[in-house]
């Protein structure tokens, strides 16, 4: 049950990111919809690593608590969770670009403008 | 002044827009989940599809001396691939300077928020910054370390430039900051050489849970959290400072 949650849960994300990104016209909501994507990405790689009565990874001077939950998903989790940033943060500094160029955020018109200076650029 | 159609994407032309489109990438998404979801209820949740957690959860602390088991492989198993990591982010951060870099500083900078807001940034200034630096010593001990730590520390530094646009953020000494940081990281890997590979671990393991043990892992940590705190502020203000001043 709680498997069906997490697993369900983290795709579940993964779908509307997605379908932020390709269905709508906002360049800030598709990069929103890269972020909910992440995390999603996240949620399941955590989930991953589920262990029944599983404790945190961590030991108590020494010595396990108990049975531990498998460290390697969250180091991983933590990995893509900076380069996530990195990522956001770029994607921000090039929407700042977009909007002082074009005027815009409407990534549909933002594309036709770059066709037709491509066009003109050409011929 | 927001020009009308500036921010909001013509809602007004909606008749235009194409609906089969739409359609058919919600139906798309929905395959595609139903796929994914399938693919993974084959790996029973809770199992163990993979015996290298536990033998790494088995041997870590014998190690490495970390009692945080999430510390001990991120930088005594996989230091290089945090290296990599702290490249990437550190490439990034280039990146959006070098996006930015043209921009020009606007004239008209972004409003100075109200005195509350400006009053509680100036007082939680000193409390973050000793969080920070409790979560980046700690890193090997408890929850945290220094990408967490890290990212306080920039709030830190970050919540004063949204009280008040108008205060200077010197990026000079943010720089330096973070190549000296750098710097540490690559040096005490190669010292590991002298022990046989880079990123030896150096110094022991220590006593079990003190602050000073598990030998040079905290001081990679100090570096990565100086390193991620100094990039992030400086690529926040940077983002924050070009698009407050234009819009």
């Amino acid at each position: 049950m709680t498997g069906t949650l997490l697993y369900g849960g983290a795709i579940g994300l993964v779908i509307i990111g997605l379908y932020a990104i390709v269905a709508r016209r906002h360049l800030m909501r598709n990069i929103f919809g890269l972020a909910v994507m992440e995390s999603g990405v996240n949620l399941l790689l955590a989930s991953v690593g589920y262990r029944p009565g599983g404790h945190a990874p961590i030991l108590v001077a020494g010595a396990a608590p108990g049975p531990l939950v498998d460290p390697i998903p969250q180091a991983l989790v933590l990995t893509a969770i900076v380069i996530g940033f990195g990522v956001l943060a770029l994607a921000l500094a090039l929407v700042v670009r977009v909007r002082q160029a074009y005027g815009t955020l409407d990534n549909r018109a933002v594309a036709r403008r770059l066709r037709a200076e491509n066009g003109e650029a050409r011929s | 002044m927001k020009s009308a159609g500036g921010y909001a994407p013509a809602r007004i032309r909606g008749h235009e827009r194409n609906h089969g489109k739409t359609v058919a990438s919600v139906l798309f998404l929905g395959g595609l989940g139903l796929m994914l979801f399938e693919l993974i209820s084959a790996v029973p949740f809770g199992s163990a599809p993979m015996q290298v957690g536990q033998a790494i959860a088995g041997e870590a602390f014998a190690r490495t001396g970390a009692d945080n088991i999430v510390t001990a492989i991120l930088l005594g198993y996989r230091g290089l691939d945090t290296l990599g990591e702290v490249t990437i982010l550190f490439t990034a951060a280039a990146a959006a300077g070098m996006v930015l870099a043209g921009a020009g500083r606007g004239e008209a900078q972004g409003q100075e928020a109200g005195f509350i807001f400006r009053t509680a940034a100036w007082m939680l200034f000193p409390f973050l910054l000793v969080l920070g630096a409790y979560i980046i010593i700690h890193g090997h001990l408890t929850p945290g370390g220094g990408f967490q730590g890290g990212a306080i520390l920039a709030a830190a530094f970050f919540t004063p430039l949204l009280a008040s646009p108008a205060s200077p953020f010197n990026h000079r000494v943010a720089i330096l900051v973070e190549g000296f940081a750098g710097l540490v990281f690559v040096v005490i890997g190669l010292a590991g050489l002298a022990k046989g590979a880079f990123l030896t671990q150096l110094l022991g393991t220590g006593t079990p849970g003190a602050l000073l043990s598990a030998g040079s892992l905290p001081v990679l940590y100090v570096a990565i959290g100086l390193k991620v705190g100094s990039e992030l502020a400086g690529l926040m203000a940077r983002v924050f400072g070009e698009g407050s001043a234009r819009s």
